[in-house]
């Protein structure tokens, strides 16, 4: 059996080489399925990567807690129009719920910032020291501001990459730089490390942080002090974010004396919320690109069954004489079902060097990001290879039943 | 020792539409190792299914068929096929090499069916176009080849898996006089070298002269059956 179907193997391929235009013409369908297949799955992995990335960005078990809408006049202020969320809700919080292991809050505001003879428009967040723990800062040089800065509304500022390439020549040294953010001088004590897009898509980068009581008393000028744009918590087991939530929502109620037909004047969210959102959308678009997939391999499929039962049909003669030296129905079956995989399978192989090319081809053009896939590069070709089977059957079949004297006589 | 063909009573019946047409009507035939049999008979007088029958291409509406002891008659396809690799070689008319395929390929072919390894596949096949004139010409393509070297290829496919019988049907039909006398040489040589059992179907009297034994079939029967001295034009 080796023999016979290593030699199959090799008349298959000189049959394909000798009919070089309806062979590639016929694997067509099979490679824009499998090269689909492949394309498809390295941007949704690296969209997925992308995306897990950036909510690993906004820090571990984070949920952030926003203030909800004001309505004046009927004229509804969208999510964070209200300042429903102060200081003292945070600190309310962490002594509450055993499950947070810290709370922090931030406010911001985009202001006009200035460096010698640079400005740079750009978000100024008054945060607290706790804010930077929880959303996981780190930083190429200084440090973060301490509690002790916050308590005396200290002049500080950590500063981000986008931000300090605005207002800062290449080479500049930024640490301990004087900037102006609202005309008040800034002392420089932190440059932070890039953190890159948000979920949200938003330079996360393009930031500046003060103390949040710096950025109330000397900055932003609140109307109501310990008014808060965002609470933050963390914590210890992502295990522990559903139930934390129901926490804080219960305390928040309480705090904002919510009566139970009232609504929550705030809106919860956590990491894993808006990771799935993000899922969510790449995930549709997989089930498009698959679909296109199927239809392609469905395609590509009947027309190598179609192209089968042509040379069925051409090497009529030839069938009966191989009968006729003693080729079993087996040996007529195999030699065909080759055929079809091979096409299939050479289909596949070109798919996927097509797949692969349109994946870097994407990367380069449209800058998504894209991530080969071995898995599904594996998976193409074995159903490649399964699309040959397949449809290979019935033409193989078809061959195997002729009757020899038939097939012997046909001209 | 058993006949190596033994027929008994054998009928053939096609059906078209609603009619029923016998091609061979109670056939009783024998036919020893080693006999070189021609049959004779006008186009429609059944010496084609005759063959088919024979030749384990096609199997009988009725009565018996002894392949070598073994009863076929009702044999199934697969066993069929084995028989026709391991017991029977073709000749036919028109060459039915397999085209753009090489003639060593064409000569391999039973072997390739047999599960033989390549190397083993190509050297008996070498050996084979050897013994019917054609070393040298392995690797030559069948449009590449005359008439009688293609049928010369045709010969040594159907020896190549030493079988007991040779069939051979109008083989020298599509053949100038040259070429016939030199495909005939080499059958008359196989059958008496060799032991091979040939059976001839011919309409051509010259060519039936080959054979040490005639069957004249008309209407799907035997109507005459005469053994002869050996003839050796061939020879002298």
């Amino acid at each position: 059996m080796p023999a016979f179907v290593l030699l199959t193997v090799m008349t298959a391929l000189r049959i394909l080489h000798r009919n070089r235009l309806r062979a590639g013409l016929t694997m067509l369908g099979i490679v824009i399925g499998v090269g689909a297949v492949i394309a498809m799955v390295s941007i949704g992995q690296g969209a997925r990567a992308a995306v897990q990335a950036q909510v690993a960005s906004m820090g571990t078990n984070v949920i952030v807690i926003m203030p909800g809408s004001t309505t004046v006049s009927g004229v509804r202020g969208g999510q964070g129009g209200a300042v429903t969320l102060t200081i003292n809700d945070a600190a309310e919080l962490k002594k509450r719920s055993p499950l947070l292991s810290d709370t922090g809050w931030a406010k911001r505001d985009v202001m006009q910032i200035v460096n010698g003879n640079r400005n740079w428009n750009g978000p100024v967040n008054g945060v607290s020291p706790s804010y930077l723990t929880i959303r996981d800062w780190s930083f190429t040089s200084g440090g973060p501001f301490t509690q002790a800065d916050m308590e005396s509304a200290a002049r500080v500022a950590l500063i981000g990459q986008t931000t300090l390439e605005n207002l800062f020549d290449p080479g500049e040294e930024a640490m301990g730089a004087t900037i102006r953010i609202k005309n008040v001088p800034f002392h420089i004590v932190g440059v932070l490390a890039p953190k890159g897009q948000s979920a949200q898509g938003t330079d996360q980068d393009d930031v500046i942080f003060i103390p949040f009581t710096t950025a109330e008393r000397k900055v932003f000028g609140s109307q109501f002090l310990g008014s808060v744009g965002a609470l933050f918590a963390s914590t210890e087991q992502s295990a522990d974010l559903p139930e934390a939530v129901e926490h804080i929502r219960e305390t928040l109620r309480a705090r904002h004396r919510l009566g139970p037909d009232q609504a929550d004047d705030f809106t919860i969210r956590t990491q894993v919320d808006i990771g799935k959102v993000q899922e969510g959308t790449s995930q549709t678009l997989t089930v498009m690109l698959f679909a296109i997939a199927s239809v392609s391999l469905l395609v590509g499929g009947i027309g190598i069954m179609n192209i089968l039962l042509v040379s069925v049909t051409e090497r009529t003669k030839e069938i009966g004489v191989r009968m006729a030296v003693g080729a079993k129905r087996v040996h007529i079956l195999t030699q065909f079902l080759i055929e079809a995989m091979t096409l299939s399978l050479f289909g596949g192989l070109i798919g996927v060097i097509v797949g692969i090319a349109g994946a870097q081809l994407t990367t380069i053009i449209a800058g998504w990001p894209t991530m080969i896939s071995v898995d599904a590069i594996l998976t193409a070709f074995l159903f490649s290879l399964a699309v040959g089977l397949f449809f290979g059957l019935y033409p193989a079949n078809k061959a195997a039943r002729l009757n020899p004297i038939e097939a012997l006589r046909y001209e | 020792m058993a006949p190596l063909i033994l027929c008994e009573d054998l009928w053939k019946i096609y059906r078209i539409g609603d009619v029923e047409v016998p091609a061979l009507r109670g056939i009783n035939l024998t036919i020893d190792r080693g006999e070189f049999v021609a049959v004779m008979g006008t186009s429609g007088s059944g010496k084609s299914t005759l063959m088919n029958l024979l030749g384990c291409l096609d199997q009988p509406s009725r009565g018996r068929y002894h392949l070598d002891g073994l009863d076929v008659s009702t044999a199934k396809p697969d066993l069929l096929a084995d028989l026709r690799n391991r017991q029977i070689g073709f000749v036919f008319q028109n060459f039915n090499l397999i085209p753009r395929t090489s003639a060593l390929e064409n000569a391999q072919l039973p072997l390739f069916y047999r599960g033989v390894s390549i190397k083993e596949q190509r050297r008996q096949a070498a050996a084979a176009l050897q013994r019917v004139g054609l070393a040298g010409r392995e690797q030559h393509y069948p449009a590449q080849l005359s008439g009688g070297q293609q049928q010369r290829v045709a010969i040594a496919r159907a020896l190549v898996g030493a079988p007991s019988i040779l069939f051979a049907d109008e083989p020298t039909g599509n053949l100038d006089t040259a070429s016939s006398r030199e495909i005939m040489d080499i059958l008359e040589h196989l059958n008496r070298e060799d032991g091979i059992t040939i059976i001839l179907v011919t309409h051509e009297p010259d060519i039936a002269a080959y054979a040490s034994r005639e069957l004249v079939m008309k209407d799907g029967q035997i109507v005459q059956d005469v053994r002869r001295a050996p003839h050796l034009s061939a020879v002298t």
